[in-house]
């Protein structure tokens, strides 16, 4: 019996590698945001200093979305 | 000598087919003393051209200092008291952080003016989209924590209160003292060179991508296709501008990282 190949892949898949990749970072980063306007919402007086600490977590949940695309581009 | 980067690519391979932007794009061939370690490519004219930009502005602005600023000045003490108020007095304090107060505003403005120019229309490459300003600058960020916690604690101090922190149980020792020694060494700036890095090539690849499709739309795809180039090229002015928020995001938050490590080294032992 002969296998015939119906449907073939060619190239790599590291753009998969990476959408999977910022699932991650997407859901962290709507929770960050998220919640930080809440908290200003809620006290617009502390808005500066939630604000500064947004910036920190989101330099710390980037960082992993930056990583999977880092990896994307050196493994090929 | 410094083409538009569309043209350019084009060129070389004639307008019949579409040139997907890659990585060889950072690396552009050598215009002067080829093969040497001084070495220039296009990117270092780039480096070149952001650093002299930057010096001129700041010392002939200097120069001219007035009690009544005009609207330049206005703007660049705006800059200056953006980066005191928000970056430093709000991670470390008046007192603490005015001796770090020089390098945080001299980081912030060199990776703002070396970001900005990979949306420049006719330069854009980013001068930090090589590995080179990062590096340097998160080392020199890495020194200055080492040195501000080393000169409060003292070496084993140092180490002692990030290694072992207390209120944490003995056996749990073993797995944590290794894990923060490599976040004070490795971590910490492999994360800031990646972050700075990864951002300008994401953008400058996303640039590329958008006005070599409307190149290629526009002059060789043809029929009613053409149409579609009018579409990114709005994508492209739209991702310029989005760029240049992030040029300055990421400025941003490179120096409110050292201004955070650093006042991390600075806190007293409990």
């Amino acid at each position: 019996m002969d296998i015939t190949n119906i449907a073939e892949l060619t190239g790599n898949i590291n753009t998969i590698g990476y959408g999977i990749a910022a699932i991650g970072p997407a859901i962290g980063l709507g929770m960050l945001i998220g919640k930080t306007l809440e908290g200003i919402a809620r006290q617009p007086e502390v808005a500066n200093q939630l604000r500064s600490t947004m910036f920190i977590g989101l330099a710390f949940v980037e960082i992993l979305a930056l990583l999977g695309f880092v990896a994307a581009l050196i493994i090929s | 000598m410094i083409t538009l980067h569309g043209t350019a690519l084009a060129a070389e391979g004639g307008t019949d087919g579409f040139h997907a932007p890659s990585i060889s794009d950072f690396f552009p061939p050598a215009i002067w003393f080829e093969g040497t370690i001084f070495e220039i490519t296009r990117m270092q004219l780039v480096q070149f051209l952001a650093a002299a930009v930057l010096i001129t502005v700041l010392v002939v602005s200097a120069r001219r200092v007035k009690l009544v600023p005009g609207r330049f000045q206005n703007v660049l003490e705006m800059i200056l008291d953006f980066v005191r108020v928000q970056i430093v007095e709000s991670t470390m304090g008046k007192e603490r952080g005015k001796p770090y107060l020089k390098l945080i505003t001299t980081i912030f403005l060199t990776i703002l003016a070396f970001n900005l120019t990979g949306i420049i229309p006719g330069i854009n490459l980013a001068g930090t989209s090589r590995i080179g300003v990062p590096l340097l600058m998160a080392l020199w960020v890495m020194v200055a924590y080492w040195a501000a916690g080393v000169r409060k604690h003292g070496l084993w101090g140092y180490l002692k209160a990030n290694m072992f922190p207390p209120g944490v149980p003995v056996f749990v020792y073993p797995i944590l003292a290794p894990i923060e020694l490599l976040q004070l060494l490795i971590i910490r700036p492999g994360s800031l060179i990646i972050r700075l890095l990864a951002n300008m090539v994401a953008g400058h690849i996303m640039l590329a991508l958008c006005f070599l499709a409307t190149h290629y739309l526009l002059l060789s795809a043809g029929g009613a296709l053409a149409a579609t180039s009018a579409i990114t090229l709005f994508g492209a002015i739209a991702l310029t501008l989005f760029e240049v928020f992030v040029a300055a995001l990421q400025a941003f938050i490179f120096a409110l990282l050292a201004a955070v490590y650093i006042n991390m080294s600075l806190e007293e032992e409990h």
